[in-house]
């Protein structure tokens, strides 16, 4: 996205571009198919769902009328609504500093290593690509309340075992601890693709000026130095965490009573299974709003990537 | 002693090094860990499995008995074959779309260029849950709900691909295509055999991250298929584990095991390309 945003300079500089010798017909035949599926499946349910949001229609009905802003009312009254998004607010608030955190020293210890890299990466990156709903249904075994070795474990060294997915405190920390697991690599990965554009002649700068310390250079050299690329991974992790379905959908279902709602699992559970299409635009408008918000941040930090 | 300890940081074995290697293997272990518990107990009989006793390796080795059961309960080979063809059907559209799109974008003047562009980038914020319910609606009016299609129609178009393709055909040098047009040829040509090939590697790269996003997609399967012949893995392994099988751990296990597998062979296979995908979705 860097590139793009710095294209405004360079295009004023070549004018006559390679496009402009032909005729533009083949550039619209070219985007031709792209446009009518953006169209199509993008752009126009976006305004039908938009709309729709100021309705009270129902899947089914045969008419509907229009309410204005009634359902938006209705959900700033609506305590499950709210307790939905504060549950989708903490599990961001609990998965991104885990998995930013720990991708960046991931990334750090592994850049450092002399032989090896390759292999930690791959064990490092393989939670990423794994399906993640087969893996939720280890770890809902791995944090089972009697039969878990984590349990196992935490009996072992003294502790009370954990029933994580029937107590209601501690069902949204069991699933974040899956979605920094499944995480974690990920940020590895942009951390590292960050880490080696670093100029080597800084670290052999802050050699000259005495700073041999690793720990020391890690935050006299690396962290500023990273200071963009992790304002994009927080951002990015941050856009993920608040899309967080998959593992509710299939370990919780929002509970142990409604403990574990999100907004996108309230939001399919108004729209697929109660069909009240209008209630659930409302809440998809509200997503995509803050979606977007996120968004608009990222923009900004990339742009002012390009000129650090 | 002394020439033991030379050899070791001749081989870049210091210290320090060894004191990563000991923290990374540490967490290579915490991340590595359900992949093998999973492999573990598919592999294990039910007595082990209730047990409060651990050990590494099954007592008793259950392996047939868990995999026979898990694919008398579900058809885990048709979940697998599913995925397959609805990747392959997502990104043949994706890209035979974006490709020409991106090409537009990158190499020619035309009215509306900007606006398509802006377009694209607004897309690029937009998750597929936002557009689900007209979708799922129109798909419903027009009976086509439960079927391949409507499990690939809202991914055909990837304004990813978009973004990504103009950014790679933009660096392609403009004095080739005005070569190759000067030999004859026409612009459709020039782009899948000229151009196209130099993009390969992100072509490359975008195809695994499309594949990977795709098999493990559960959200949109969930809402269109109801039939249990047409789900991908995600779903079937749904459908698996709220089946009673509760007690079975083995072969819930197993079929873990078995839907994990195919996109944990293509990780280890296109490794190089895994990374680049990731690397290119921001910091570029």
């Amino acid at each position: 996205m860097a590139m793009v945003l710095s294209s405004g300079a360079s295009r004023a500089v070549s004018r006559r571009r390679l496009g402009a010798e032909i005729a533009p017909a083949v550039a619209y035949w070219f985007a031709t198919p792209s446009v009518i599926l953006l169209v199509g499946t993008l752009l126009l349910p976006i305004a039908v769902m938009v709309t729709m949001s100021f309705t009270d229609y129902e899947l089914g009905a045969l008419d509907y009328s229009f309410l204005g802003f009634d359902n938006y009312a209705t959900l700033w009254k609506d305590k499950a609504f709210w307790r939905a998004l504060f549950n989708t607010i903490y599990y961001v608030a609990l998965v991104v500093p885990a998995s930013v955190v720990i991708g960046l020293l991931l990334a750090v210890m592994v850049n450092g290593l002399k032989h090896g890299r390759k292999l930690y990466q791959i064990a490092f990156f393989l939670p990423v690509t794994s399906t993640l709903i087969a893996m939720a249904t280890v770890w809902k075994y791995l944090l089972h309340g009697t039969i878990g070795p984590v349990n196992h474990l935490l009996t072992a060294i003294g502790l009370p075992a954990m029933e994580f997915f029937g107590n209601p405190s501690l069902v949204m920390p069991a699933l974040a601890i899956i979605g920094v697991w499944s995480l974690a690599g990920f940020n590895m990965v942009l951390f590292t693709a960050g880490l080696t554009a670093i100029p080597q002649e800084l670290y052999e700068a802050s050699a000259v000026d005495g700073i041999d310390n690793p720990i020391e250079r890690f935050f006299t050299v690396t962290l500023p130095m990273l200071g963009p690329t992790t304002m994009f991974v927080v951002i990015t992790t941050s856009i993920t965490a608040f899309k967080v379905f998959d593992t509710v959908a299939v370990l919780t279902r929002g509970g142990p009573q409604g403990a574990s709602d999100v907004l996108l699992y309230v939001n399919y559970l108004e729209g697929f299974q109660y069909m009240r299409i209008g209630l659930a635009s409302a809440i998809t408008v509200v997503f995509l709003g803050i979606i977007l918000l996120l968004s608009l941040i990222q923009a900004k930090v990339l742009e002012r990537k390009v000129h650090y | 002693m002394s020439r033991a300890g030379s050899f070791l940081s001749r081989a870049g074995l210091t210290p320090g090094q060894l004191t990563m290697h000991a923290v990374l293997l540490a967490c290579a272990f915490a991340m590595l860990f359900p992949f093998y518990w999973m492999v573990l107990t598919a592999f294990r009989p039910s007595p082990e499995v209730f047990s409060a006793t651990f050990h590494w390796l099954p007592q008793t080795f259950a392996g047939i008995d868990n995999f026979r059961e898990a694919f008398a309960k579900a058809p885990l080979l048709r979940f697998m074959t599913n995925g397959m063809v609805i990747c392959a059907g997502i990104l043949a559209v994706q890209l035979s779309t974006a490709i020409p799109c991106a090409y537009a974008l990158a190499k020619y003047e035309f009215r509306g260029r900007n606006l398509l562009f802006a377009l694209v980038l607004f897309a690029l914020c937009v998750p597929v849950q936002v557009p689900a319910l007209p979708l799922y609606m129109g798909l419903a009016f027009t009976g086509t709900l439960d079927s391949y299609f409507s499990l690939m129609l809202p991914f055909f178009l990837s304004v990813f691909a978009i973004f990504l393709f103009r950014q790679v055909f933009r660096s392609f040098p403009d004095d080739i295509i005005h070569a190759a047009r000067l030999d004859g040829m026409g612009e459709l040509e020039i782009l899948w055999r000229v151009v196209v090939p130099s993009a390969s590697p992100a072509i490359a790269a975008f195809a695994v991250f499309s594949i990977t996003a795709h098999w493990n997609d559960l959200y949109w399967p969930l809402i269109v298929v109801t039939s249990p012949e047409l789900a991908p893995p995600p779903l079937g392994m749904m459908y698996f584990s709220d089946s009673d099988l509760g007690s079975s751990f083995g072969a819930l296990m197993a079929a873990a095991t078995l839907l994990t597998a195919p996109l944990v062979v293509l990780f280890l296979c296109a490794q190089r390309h895994f990374v680049q995908g990731v690397t290119m979705t921001g910091v570029k």
